[in-house]
């Protein structure tokens, strides 16, 4: 890390230190959310009811249009070259064969790419977007085993991936660190300018005392998000002006970020990105866009980029492997005196961030001590990055084994062991919860999934070669709203509205849950409504990420609406029912306003705009800074459980049955929330039994490049998965909800091996579960 | 002789190296058809050749000639939704949506291999005239079609509620 960026983190650190300080200080009812949102008591309206997708027409036949398929005049084609080894120098590079190929117009090297900033790296800046901060082919240097050290661009995708195979480099290689051993120094981690790290009491001397204990070491392997979409992006300039059609989670970090590096102003960049084929945390803002954009400007011409998908393992960023170590000590009655969860993770000079294990038993359970730490180790390899539910996913995998390793020690039900050491306040930060239920969770699940017939013996249960078992853990994932929301509503003169937000349509039914949401804030039928998203035009800097984006859409969308409101009385003026009425005095329904208490005073949205002479109206406001979570501790919560088939031949292990029972607030689309949370969970399977990105520790070389060799979950993989919800609305999170997106993929990973484990007696800490490590 | 696709003659493309995936993605502008690895693995490529599924990013467009194409912007009638497309709307069959298209192709294509009586891996009565489909028979059928997202149940339901005399005929659930 350079020192500027260590400035940069500390300033962050400073800053969210300083606000800390405010927010203990200011009285609750001042904060935002500290007025329950009025959404929340609504019961009749759109919210809660299992919509299908507003853009589902399109997307059956196959006519959303994705970054690949915009067709722009004369555009041309790139293809990509990659380095092979991890370290050194390019020594030579000829590219006359590749230049005199058929179709080509350009071959860039970083002798000929235009000079450029180095990207902005994500969270060191309130718009950075780069997964990765190297400079972009402006060097001979070669930081990692993949990294693109050639572009041709030529009129078709053949002409341009044969010339691009004539390409040849000689390296003038150096020692890399391509294995922890080898690593290049190891320090604390910091994740958004905190270190990794807590401590609460003498842990290691608790433990040490502790009657009852287990300690293990947990491996978790490198991860792809593996989104089917491949990477893309069309893009021309015209004059200093860029246009990105890209496949992003974040259109305005993408715009800003894009002109730092081109050294534009961020309003001469433009980013759209209407569909996502699935993003994960994997689309941000990696080479091929930057490099498409150099080569585009050296050419003169329009081009289209998509990696092949060995380009996406080299060229984008997966999760890190990790080591996790988790000692728990425990009381005769099965409390909780210590819980240390330690380990060490890799990470590149150039990423983000650490895989942050420890944030999910930050709040996870009452214990008199705790020590949680996160070494990182630095590699020569690819940008690790933010996969799904970064943190949790992984953490939860050692610390719910952990639990369930200490009920087995203790003669304890795992449920009533955790329900034991149920905190009642977060037990790091000491602040009071929003809202949690995860008993709730716990006791319903536990009832759907016939967890009494679990026998506790393992290995007890045998239906011919099969090996039958149950295993449960705990999902939790926090609450974010991040900094930056803002939405502008448009009412027109038949009283419609339209709602548009920079936010993004992965698949979470963003467009969907918008529009009841508006709807219902508004007063109008879901027909009356539409939702723009996906562009950088719009106002907002909202990232999807963090399962945060219904939180940040829904809050900006109610400021605009009490923005609008008082902009809609001020029109009414006096000749109109609501005359003399103030804001708080009316609300909106039946489309249009009315006295709160006096329903009968009221006029129709299209009638004000009538009268005032107005085709429309349109109002911007943005989302207060995210004080809630300075306030309470915020998470998402989920009991899972899963039953296992082992053949006790073979080892193979089909998960047979599978329940999430969830506690996220407020569920807005039962139908879109259920594919969230069973989405979630899949991955979760495809991490406890099949998933790990091989890397060859001797070069640095990912060797699992296509999806024939990264295992994914297929449908013969994924049985019938239930979900239920606690639906038990958050008072401080807007519409009550809390984010749904990531945490189907925590706790999945241990409930698979507790039931494992349960069904064969077999405990194994080493993920994936292949059938190689049960026989 | 070109090809035929979705009703419409088209010519057969000069490079012969152009996949049919690329011919329809890049040169028919027929963008619907997906391109997720472009090496057989994933199945977001599907379309269908006189009825039969097959992988358009493993199919050199040359190969094609005279032969019948039909890609999801051919699968509706008159423009109206094929009933397995409404019923992947109804049972939420997809979260992104990049995967469904080669889904919906894939299964429309199974139903008929289920109804000639084609065994796959998990059937055990290869003689049998009508194959029991059990939801795993169908999973099975339906394995070379992965989704990221996972949507599996949601395309299990709808394929099921689409096709109930095919998929339920003796299912072993
Ligand atoms: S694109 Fe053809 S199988 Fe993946
Ligand atoms: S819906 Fe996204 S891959 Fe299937």
């Amino acid at each position: 890390m350079s020192i500027v960026d260590k400035g940069k983190e500390a300033v962050q650190g400073i800053a969210q230190a300083v606000v800390k300080k405010a927010v203990e200080l200011a009285p609750g009812a001042l904060l935002p959310g500290g007025r329950p949102d009025p959404l929340i008591r609504r019961q009749h309206g759109h919210i809660g009811k299992p919509v299908s997708r507003v853009d589902g027409p399109l997307k059956v036949r196959g006519a959303a249009p994705f970054a690949a398929e915009v067709a722009l005049d004369g555009m041309v084609y790139a293809a990509l070259a990659y380095s092979t080894i991890a370290r050194g120098r390019i020594a030579a590079i000829d590219t006359a064969l590749a230049e005199a190929a058929p179709g080509v117009v350009l071959v860039m090297t970083h002798r000929n790419a235009p000079r450029l900033n180095p990207p902005p790296r994500f969270l060191t800046g309130d718009k950075a977007a780069a997964g990765d901060d190297s400079p972009i082919m402006q060097d001979d240097r070669v930081r990692w085993n993949g990294q693109p050290v050639a572009l041709v661009l030529a009129d078709s995708q053949e002409q341009a991936d044969h010339a691009r195979s004539l390409i040849r480099v000689t390296y003038a290689e150096e020692p890399a660190a391509t294995s922890l051993p080898t690593a290049d120094g190891c320090e604390v981690g910091t994740f958004m300018g905190e270190p990794l790290r807590a401590v609460v009491g003498d842990a290691d001397a608790a433990f040490a005392a502790a009657p009852n204990k287990v300690e293990a070491v947990y491996r978790t392997p490198r991860h792809n998000h593996n989104a089917l979409e491949l990477h893309a992006a069309t893009l021309v300039w015209r004059g200093d002006e860029l246009f990105v059609h890209d496949a992003t989670q974040a259109v305005a970090h993408t715009a800003w970020s894009l002109a730092q590096i081109f050294g534009l102003e961020e309003a001469q960049v433009h980013v759209g990105s209407p569909f996502v084929g699935g993003g994960f945390g994997g689309k941000g803002l990696w080479p091929h866009q930057i490099l498409a954009a150099a080569a585009a400007r050296l050419a003169g011409r329009p081009v289209r980029i998509v990696l092949s998908r060995e380009g996406v393992y080299r060229a984008v960023g997966g999760r890190s492997p990790t080591e996790q170590r988790v000692a728990l000590g425990a009381d005769a009655d099965g409390r909780l005196t210590a819980i240390i969860h330690r380990g060490v993770t890799p990470k590149t000079r150039h990423s983000p961030m650490p895989e942050p294990f420890i944030l999910p038993t930050q709040s996870a359970y009452a214990a008199e001590t705790i020590a949680l730490e996160v070494q990182t180790c630095y590699l020569d390899m690819v940008a690790n990055t933010f996969m799904r539910a970064p943190g949790e996913a992984v953490g939860t995998v050692a610390l719910e084994c952990a639990i369930d390793e200490l009920a087995e020690r203790l003669g304890m039900d795992p449920i009533e062991l955790r329900i034991l050491n149920e905190p009642d306040k977060d037990p790091i930060s000491g602040r009071p919860f929003s809202s949690r239920n995860i008993v709730a969770a716990y006791r319903a699940g536990a009832e759907r999934f016939g967890w009494d017939r679990r026998n506790p013996v393992p290995r007890s249960r045998r239906e011919g070669e099969w090996l039958v078992g149950m295993g449960c853990a705990t999902a939790t994932y926090p609450y974010h709203r991040m900094p930056g929301g803002a939405a502008r509503i448009t009412l027109d003169a038949a009283g419609r509205a339209r709602i548009d937000a920079a936010a993004h349509e992965m698949g979470m039914g963003t467009a969907t849950t918008h529009t009841q949401v508006a709807a219902d804030r508004l007063g109008l039928p879901l027909e009356a409504v539409s939702v723009r998203y996906g562009d950088s035009s719009l106002p907002g800097v909202i990232l999807a990420g963090g399962s945060q984006q219904t939180a940040s859409v829904g809050l900006s969308v109610m400021m605009a609406h009490q923005e609008l409101v008082g902009e809609l009385l001020k029109l009414a003026g006096n000749d109109s029912p609501l005359a003399g009425l103030g804001v708080d005095e009316v609300e909106s329904a039946d489309a249009g306003l009315r006295k709160r208490d006096e329903p009968d005073r009221f006029e129709s949205y299209a009638s004000i705009l009538a009268r005032s002479g107005r085709s429309e109206l349109a109002v911007e406001s943005s989302a207060p800074m995210p004080l809630e979570t300075m306030h309470w501790s915020m998470h998402s919560y989920g009991a899972m459980f899963c039953e296992v088939r082992v053949n006790a031949v073979t080892g193979e292990t089909r998960v047979s049955r599978f329940l999430g029972s969830f506690d996220c607030g407020r569920i807005i689309n039962p139908k879109t929330a259920a594919s969230q949370f069973r989405g979630g969970i899949i991955m979760g399977l495809g991490l406890a039994l099949m998933e790990e990105t091989q890397f060859d520790e001797r070069n640095g070389r990912i060797m699992t490049r296509n999806l024939s060799d990264y295992h994914l979950p297929v449908h013969l993989d994924v049985p019938e998965i239930d979900v239920i919800w606690t639906d038990i609305p958050d008072p401080h999170a807007p519409m009550g909800a809390r984010g749904i997106g990531e945490i189907g993929i925590t706790g999945t990973g241990a409930a698979v091996a507790n039931a494992i484990h349960n069904a064969t007696g077999r405990r194994v800490r080493d993920f994936p579960i292949t059938l190689d490590k049960l026989l | 002789m070109g090809i035929t696709v979705n009703g419409t003659a088209v010519e057969l493309p000069d490079d012969p190296r152009v996949s049919l995936l690329d011919l329809l993605r890049d040169g028919l502008h027929l963008s619907g058809t997906k391109k997720g690895c472009d090496q057989g693995a994933c199945g977001a490529c599907t379309v269908l050749v006189d009825g039969q599924r097959i992988l358009s990013c493993l199919a050199l467009a040359v190969q094609y000639e005279g032969r019948s194409v039909t890609t999801i912007e051919g699968l509706g009638a008159d423009g109206a939704l094929h009933p397995l497309q409404q019923a992947f709307i109804e049972h939420d069959g997809f979260q992104c949506g990049y995967c469904t298209p080669g889904q919906i192709c894939s299964a429309v294509a199974m139903i008929e291999e289920l109804r000639r009586g084609v065994p796959s891996h998990l059937t055990v009565d290869l003689a049998a005239a009508a194959i029991p489909c059990s939801r795993d028979e169908l999973r099975e059928r339906m394995s070379g079609n992965l989704c990221r997202c996972g949507a599996h149940n949601g395309i299990m339901d709808a394929i099921a509620t689409t096709y109930p005399a095919e998929t339920h005929p003796g299912a072993a659930e």
